[in-house]
């Protein structure tokens, strides 16, 4: 059978080129781990400098979780701010207590300023006490990694098909290697149909790698079936594979496919979830429903921190066959190029 | 060599790409069990003329016919061994490998599969080298694979542009020698070349120069009307008489 054929060389294609195997399973993995160590690293512990305190009024405040200097002026305190040793401090101005930030880094800032509300609170007179937050989703132990991730896991399968399925069809042109499949009775849609099964086994195997590991390994928020991950990066494969077919009629060469990124791969990273998409100016934000991976995104979301199930999924699978099977569509009739029937 | 069957038919056909001329009004015929030759310097459209054998293109204007039946069509291509200029051939896959791929794509399987890649690899002179992965082929034993996967599904047609570019002499007489064995056994051929020594080796050959045909005829022939030593002569005055 000759789509049977086509799906075998191209999988002992992927398996000879172990440089390529080893960058689409190994390069998700690395990446991911140093996300998960960026983003689940500890608490940051805020540096600030106490400036000629009263010691009675210093005993009150909760000094806990922050790198406490004591300062006899307030010159001292701005020399060491200024070196980036301080990140901020308190002071007395006429009996009330004032605070200085250093204030470059927002993150800093939030951490600190998190501090300080905490330090200051067996000041409060109303003895406000703590609020009680319950959580539909996620938890108090969630970290922007769990929320990332499933964007992230979505984007890395996303972004290697279209890359290798693009420059290995382009191969097949410039290589002159399509002119023969041309020449032999192999018909289009088989030739379309054996590259879908054929990049599809191989997408399997990654994407249930790269998930297991992210999930298992890294201990990525996961509330959904796995099941229901395997399908949607099956979905969202075939379109980049899809696309990236596509998108290789245009290029001549393999730094020509490689131009596709930022055009093609990198912007769908901005509407797919990873910002708050409410925040995008109105100018921009109808792009993200015109991208595969806002969909794929937002459904690796609702499975993976959500944990929602089928009725909650399968429109956004629907739109990612639909864009499937557009591009697929047009790869028909690109080929036409090349031959006429 | 039979006369009266014809198995490739070309009439009047024009191609121009845009408003450059391609070919302009060629007719031709080639009959059955003949090793037919295109010659012509780089430009003049033999390519193009063999892309519209094999079905990659369309005339702008005229007809060409295949075993009586017009091209394109699917079931025709599987009569045609074509062989392009470039190799056309998975580097990192073994000899052996892109012969099973190429044999599955013409319906070929098992036991048939395996001897005909016997079969060819015998005739290419590389029966020794069918497990190397391609990549370590030399250029030579690449056009020679390249070859071999054209004649696997055994077809009563071989369409050749340019076999032997860029290959020494000793390996071109080789190949040379390929094609008369296909040729003894019925095999038609059709090879495009634009080396004028090579076309001696011809039955018979087309001349074409800037998409026009200016001489068809047996070599023997060709230089007899012109009365030239050889065909390089022969192209120049057919060529000049044009001009």
């Amino acid at each position: 059978m000759r789509v049977r054929a086509l799906v075998i060389r191209i999988l002992r294609q992927i398996i000879r080129d172990k440089r390529t195997l080893g960058l689409l399973i190994f390069a998700p993995i690395l990446i991911l781990t140093m996300l998960h160590l960026v983003f689940n690293g500890d608490d940051y512990v805020p540096k600030v400098g106490l400036v000629d305190i009263p010691e009675a009024f210093e005993k009150q405040l909760d000094l806990d979780d922050a790198d406490i200097t004591k300062y006899t002026n307030i010159e001292s305190a701005n020399k060491d701010m200024e070196k980036q040793l301080l990140d901020g401090y308190i002071s007395f101005e006429n009996t009330s207590p004032s605070i200085v930030l250093e204030g470059s880094d927002p993150n800093v800032n939030g951490a600190t300023i998190k501090w300080l509300e905490k330090a200051f609170a067996p000041l409060q007179p109303t003895g406000s006490h703590e609020l009680n937050v319950a959580f539909i989703h996620g938890s108090e132990d969630m970290s922007q990694f769990d929320y990332f991730g499933p964007v992230l896991l979505g984007f890395f399968i996303f972004f290697f098909v279209f890359l290798i399925a693009g420059v290995s069809f382009l191969r097949e042109r410039t290589t002159g290697t399509l002119e023969r499949l041309l020449s032999s009775p192999l018909r289009k849609s088989e030739m379309v149909v054996g590259y879908i099964i054929g990049f599809g086994i191989f997408t399997m195997i990654q994407a249930t790698i790269i998930a297991a590991y992210a999930i298992y390994v890294l201990g990525m928020l996961m509330e959904g079936s796995f099941i229901y991950v395997l399908l949607i990066t099956l979905t969202l494969s075939l379109t980049a594979l899809t696309l990236g077919i596509l998108l290789s009629s245009f290029a001549n060469n393999e730094l020509q496919m490689i131009q596709f990124i930022p055009i093609v791969v990198v912007p769908q990273i901005f509407f797919s979830g990873l910002f708050n998409l409410e925040t995008i100016s109105p100018w921009l934000n109808w792009i993200g429903p015109m991208t595969p991976l806002y969909y794929a995104a937002d459904a690796l979301r609702n499975v993976m921190v959500r944990g929602y199930g089928w009725a909650d999924l399968y429109i956004n699978i629907l739109v990612l066959l639909g864009f499937s099977a557009l591009f697929m569509f047009l790869n028909i009739v690109a080929l036409r190029k090349y031959r006429k029937i | 060599m039979d006369a009266n069957e014809v198995i490739v038919s070309i009439q009047d056909v024009s191609k121009a790409f845009g408003k450059q001329e391609v070919l302009n009004n060629i007719s031709l015929n080639v009959y059955k069990g003949e090793i037919f030759g295109l010659l012509g310097p780089s430009g003049a459209g033999k390519t193009t003329l063999v892309k519209m054998l094999t079905g990659f293109d369309l005339p702008n204007r005229g007809e060409n016919y295949l075993f009586q039946e017009k091209m394109p069509s699917l079931k025709l291509i599987e009569k045609i061994g074509y062989m392009a200029q470039s190799d056309a051939l998975y580097g990192e896959l073994t000899a052996k490998e892109n012969l099973e791929f190429f044999g599955a794509l013409f319906g070929l399987n098992g036991k048939a599969l395996q001897s005909r890649i016997g079969k060819v690899m015998d005739v290419v002179e590389l029966s020794d080298h069918l497990n190397k992965t391609v990549h370590h082929y030399s250029g030579g034993m690449k056009r020679r694979l390249s070859l071999a996967i054209a004649l696997l599904h055994e077809p009563a047609l071989l369409i050749l542009d340019e076999p032997t570019v860029g290959i020494d002499p000793v390996l071109r007489k080789s190949i040379w020698n390929a094609f008369y064995n296909l040729n003894e056994k019925g095999t038609s051929i059709i090879v495009t070349t634009h080396v004028m020594g090579e076309a001696e080796k011809c039955h018979r050959l087309a001349m074409l120069r800037d998409g026009r045909l200016i001489a068809v005829g047996t070599p023997e022939q060709l230089k007899a009307e012109t009365s030239s030593s050889s065909i390089e002569e022969a192209f120049l005055a057919y060529g000049g008489a044009k001009a």
